[in-house]
């Protein structure tokens, strides 16, 4: 059974009429009249607290009884084949319980797995590692995408190591750029980032009556759950994976990855509980990166600034991973009748790229803003004007009105052109876009119990972002109860399937669903109130956490004094996510403005200011969305100013994978950063809510390396922008 | 990690007795101690403790106003002690510049001059490098962006200390106990270039214990200024540093000491520069005049030219400062 229900989208001063045919019980998708108790108002994290006096357990806090603590042994060659691993001296050590070899027979990156230890204590176990007797019999190696792609150059697997490229053309590219009136053609090269999540990547795993319970720190608790039931050959309800508090994942933390197993190897060696999470060091070495890119870009424009043609020929590294491409952004940001895009993936003997915030988006977004600029700069046209010409989405164009105000892009720009002495200011824009609507797939438990208390059970994780915050004032929105009164349960796939934490689909995936299950459990509440207050069930609603007749507020019943004539302890209600239906746009837009200021004496640049817009779908909370707007400026400041994996190419080794000589922004680094959200009601489930870890990072390095090449006055096409660098290129001015 | 143990002496003859013995070191604030204790770059079995050790702690101003400043005074309190930020500015400011609020809560004046270098090839437990008993310096043909324009040679590190420049400038000297008793050197000479040895980066012997550091009393009229370049500016190594204290006597520099930090193995004092501005006015031009000398000599390695050009420009900028305050002061004494 359904209905069709005709909703206003949009928002203020762009809305429209879209009709949908939703299935009973699933509530109206929220539209653009609704108003909010909770919703679109700022909630204090509701795990807060909890986070910030160390109550929070988080996968390294796990201490089980008689649990041992494993380690692991890296190969310290870049390329290697591993003739013989002899664990016999280490399986001596006293308080040694399991020591196992992890299958590698060649050691393709330094980092690589090669055996395990599981012991008493941590020290035995670093001692037992330490006696591990591996013969490897050292080959030639690539840790450039130069040393990679040359002739003869070792192969990192079998053949050659660039994979075939990747070509996808629409119009004719080389005809458009013969014929357009203005063109450039650059090349912008970035570097491998490392994702440095707060918690290393680890697990507690122990082998019981009941199965394999395993205690990590994972973006995606049933796609860990799935591997490891593959991996032991138990069915998956036998294997039981929590993740009750997560340290950041970035992308790097899907799946049961090689310390995840190797833990779980250990327990079930061992015959007792290991606890394995690695060294700060291991994080940059194997657990994951952002691939770097080589990326020449030829735009052409016709006399009106408007893009005739773009073309991209990029080649990146994932190590001994793939994934490198990055021409997402040159596809999708600015529409254009010519676009073509070659990319081609090089392996070298380093450690394997991993999914990293909005994979390919900041390195092609890069490379496409900083093209657009030099292209601009040649037309004689404004940078701004410019996006502005070549924008086709009525968001993104409001986006970069409200953007250019709050900036004051024109006033900047005026007073700039007239600065003098040594310090030098420039200001940059970058647009951003990204498809963040979710998926249907999860689903989740509402429960009210006797004291009136109500907990929503779902089987998703925290990465950082405020989940358990985000379903708890959906839910209690849809109760008309506080939030104190709501309990978000997530992290444990004992709980309803959800998917992982990735894509930015948290939000967009999962409130639709807690949003269903709420509005079940109130129907069956009114179905206890209605015979209290005299009136039908479908006459009631739920507000300021009393149940009352809807026509008549006045003869109204408290929320906990319906809950205390629940026959048992509880009731529940499940609701699910239903697949997409139409929404107000498919996609979301973005943009993001900066000042920097050069010292073009010493090279040294600071960001002073970033203004980020973007659309969020319905705004749920704008104190965790402001958040996690911070921490994708950061992040893109970090990676255009600071952060770079550096490999000695001699040695094979990356030189810099500690916290001391791996450079991240800091809090003297952090620029006044202004967020302006457009809430957009977007339709599409019945929240409309749109994840946004992703977007908001795609554009920070390319607003950023645009302002520098704007101070400095000569473009600066490789990250990150180091004080070398940047003297370099005023040199060459 | 390595396992070790660590012992308490009773006094500093105690404490010296006993890291004079094989596979002994001492440990103050322990920061740059257990980061090579887990890294393996040293594996010493016994820390002998020398924090409880009050007669090498405390800031005293003496009566002749000399400064006399405790090895196991933290750097936090060097920072922000108001004799310290008064006369000997220079000093307070590389302390306030160093490392994070929490590092300088531990580290102290004593482990940071005798911290060691934090060149990446050192520090990585998969080089054998020269300073580790190896036969090569890796920075040479390898990553050597951050490594040194001044004194290189066989090593090529940098002496990482904030605060060695500017005590440099002051003219500071070390009493150091050892085995053989008591002796005091100017810290000027304390330290000790790759070509003099390359497994140290100083004078101390097996046994000996910086217990305080003297600073003598400025000439008046002094003022100083330590300033730095940093790639970020949260928790971050100088790429350069200069620390300057210069003498004004109305509107010329009656004497000069500059100390370049984070460019050599050691502090780099240049008197050239310094004999440059006897005698001048402490204008732009006389500065960048001396600036350019301080860096004639330079020899940077294919990565590290930047550097040159900050250090260059760091020189230029802390004469100016000094000499901005020490006209001041001039002007009202």
């Amino acid at each position: 059974m359904s209905r069709r229900v005709t909703v206003e989208l949009g928002y203020p001063g762009d809305t429209r009429d879209v009709t949908v045919e939703i299935p009973d019980g699933e509530p109206v998708p929220w539209q653009v009249p609704d108003r909010f108790e909770l919703v679109g108002r700022s909630t204090p994290r509701v795990d807060g607290a909890m986070k910030a006096t160390g109550a929070a357990r988080y996968s390294y806090d796990i201490v089980l009884p008689e649990m041992l603590y494993g380690a692991i042994l890296r190969s310290p060659h870049p390329a290697a084949r591993v003739r013989s691993v002899d664990l016999s001296a280490a399986r001596r050590l006293p308080g040694v319980r399991a020591a196992i070899e992890i299958g590698n027979d060649q050691a393709r990156f330094a980092g690589q797995e090669i055996a395990a230890v599981a012991a008493d204590s941590s020290d035995i176990a670093d001692d037992a590692i330490a006696l591990i007797k591996v013969d490897y019999e050292p080959r030639r190696f690539a840790v450039t995408i130069a040393d990679a792609a040359a002739s003869g150059a070792p192969s990192v697997f079998s053949g050659s190591n660039l994979d075939k490229p990747k070509i996808s053309s629409k119009g004719d590219v080389d005809r458009a750029l013969a014929s357009a009136a203005e063109k450039i053609e650059a090349t912008y090269v970035t570097p491998v980032q490392t994702h440095v999540s707060l918690e290393t990547h680890g697990a507690v795993a122990r082998f019981d009556e009941s199965g394999l319970t395993v205690w990590c720190s994972t973006q995606g608790i049933f796609s860990v759950r799935d591997d490891l039931a593959v991996y032991f050959n138990l069915p998956p309800e036998k294997v039981r994976v929590i993740c009750e508090y997560l340290g950041g994942g970035f992308g790097s933390k899907f799946g049961a990855r090689p310390e995840i197993v190797t833990a779980a190897r250990l327990a079930k060696e061992a015959g007792a509980p290991v606890k394995l999470m690695l060294p700060r060091g291991d994080e940059h070495l194997a657990t994951g990166n952002r691939p770097n890119a080589e990326q020449t870009v030829r735009l052409g424009a016709d006399r009106s600034g408007k893009l005739v043609a773009i073309d991209l020929v990029q080649r990146g590294s994932g190590g001994v991973g793939g994934g490198s491409g990055s021409s997402g952004p040159f596809k999708m940001v600015y529409p254009c009748d010519n676009i073509r895009t070659s990319e081609t993936n090089v392996y070298m003997n380093a450690g394997p790229a991993s999914p990293m915030r909005a994979p390919g988006w900041p390195q092609g977004c890069f490379g496409l803003e900083m093209a657009m600029d030099e292209l601009a700069r040649s037309l004689h046209i404004d940078r701004l004007e410019f996006r502005r010409v070549n924008n086709t989405n009525p968001v993104r164009a409001h986006e970069l009105d409200l953007g250019a105000r709050a900036f004051r892009w024109d006033d900047t720009k005026s007073a700039l052109a007239k600065q003098t002495g040594t310090n030098r200011r420039g200001i940059g824009v970058a647009c951003a876009a990204w498809h963040a609507l979710g998926a249907s797939g999860p689903e989740a438990t509402a429960i009210a119990h006797r004291d009136g208390h109500v907990e929503i059970r779902c089987g998703t994780q925290d990465i950082g972002t405020g989940t358990r915050t985000a379903l708890a004032i959906v839910a209690a929105e849809e109760l008309g109860v506080p939030i104190s009164q709501v309990a978000s349960e997530i992290g444990d796939t004992r709980y309803p399937f959800s998917l992982p934490s990735g894509g930015s689909m948290s939000a967009p995936s999962n409130t639709p669903a807690v949003r269903q299950a709420a509005a079940h459990l109130r129907d069956k509440l009114f179905r206890i109130a209605a015979p209290i207050l005299g009136a039908a069930p479908s006459d009631l609603e739920a507000r300021d956490a009393v149940i009352r007749v809807r026509f008549d507020p006045s003869r109204s019943v408290a929320f906990k004094t319906v809950c205390r004539r629940i026959p048992g302890d509880s009731i529940s209600a499940q609701g699910e996510r239903l697949p997409n239906y139409q929404e107000f746009r498919p996609d979301q837009a973005g943009c993001q403005f900066a000042e920097v200021e050069v010292d073009t004496e010493t090279g040294i640049t600071r960001v002073v200011r970033v203004v980020a817009v973007h659309d969020v779908g319905t705004m749920l909370d704008p104190l965790t969305s402001r958040s996690q707007v911070n921490g994708g400026v950061l992040m893109g400041i970090s990676y255009a100013l600071f952060e770079m994996r550096r490999m000695d190419p001699a040695l094979g080794l990356m030189m810099n994978p500690t916290m001391d000589d791996y450079k991240l922004v800091g809090p003297l680094d952090t620029p006044k950063i202004d967020v302006i959200f457009l809430d957009v009601r977007n339709g599409g489930t019945n929240t409309g809510v749109l994840g946004i870890g992703e977007v908001v990072h795609v554009a920070s390095t390319a607003a950023v390396a645009c302002a520098v090449s704007d101070a400095i006055g000569v473009p600066i096409r490789e990250l990150p922008l180091t004080p070398d660098r940047i003297l370099a290129a005023l040199e060459h001015a | 990690m390595n396992r070790f143990e660590v012992v308490t002496p009773a006094d500093v003859e105690h404490a010296s007795a006993m890291i004079a013995k094989p596979n002994c070191a001492a440990i103050a604030g322990g920061v740059d101690v257990l980061d090579l204790q887990k890294l393996g770059v040293t594996r010493t079995a016994t820390l002998v403790n020398l924090k409880p050790l009050a007669a090498m702690n405390g800031i005293d101003e003496k009566p002749g106003g000399d400064l006399r400043l405790g090895a196991l005074v933290k750097l936090h309190e060097v920072a922000e002690h108001p004799v310290i930020r008064k006369r000997f500015s220079a000093i307070s400011d590389a302390a306030r510049q160093a490392a994070t609020p929490q590092i300088r809560n531990l580290g102290t004046v004593g482990g940071n001059l005798l911290q060691r270098p934090r060149c990446w090839y050192f520090r990585n437990p998969l080089t054998n490098c020269l300073k580790k008993g190896g036969d090569r310096c890796f920075s040479v043909g390898g990553l050597n962006r951050y490594h040194a324009i001044f004194g290189g040679g066989p090593s090529f590190i940098v002496h990482p200390s904030n605060l060695a420049p500017a005590l440099v400038a002051f003219g500071a000297s070390a009493h150091i106990v050892g085995p053989g008793g008591v002796r005091t050197v100017e810290l000027e000479k304390f330290f000790a270039l790759p070509s003099v040895d390359p497994h140290r980066e100083n004078d101390l012997k097996a046994g000996e214990i910086i217990t305080e550091i003297i600073v003598p009393a400025p000439a008046r009229g002094a003022r100083s200024i330590y300033i730095e370049a940093r790639e970020k500016q949260s928790f971050d190594w100088p790429l350069v540093s200069v620390a300057a204290v210069i003498v004004a006597n109305g509107k010329t520099v009656s004497q000069a000491r500059i100390v370049m930090g984070a460019v050599a193995p050691i502090p780099w004092r240049v008197p050239d520069a310094e004999r440059t501005l006897a005698g001048m006015a402490p204008s732009e031009e006389n500065a960048r005049a001396a600036a350019k000398i301080a860096i004639k000599n330079a020899a940077p390695l294919p990565d590290n030219g930047y550097k040159v050009k900050i250090a260059e420009v760091l020189v230029r900028r802390a004469i100016l400062g000094a000499a901005s305050e020490a006209a001041t002061a001039s002007d009202q004494t």
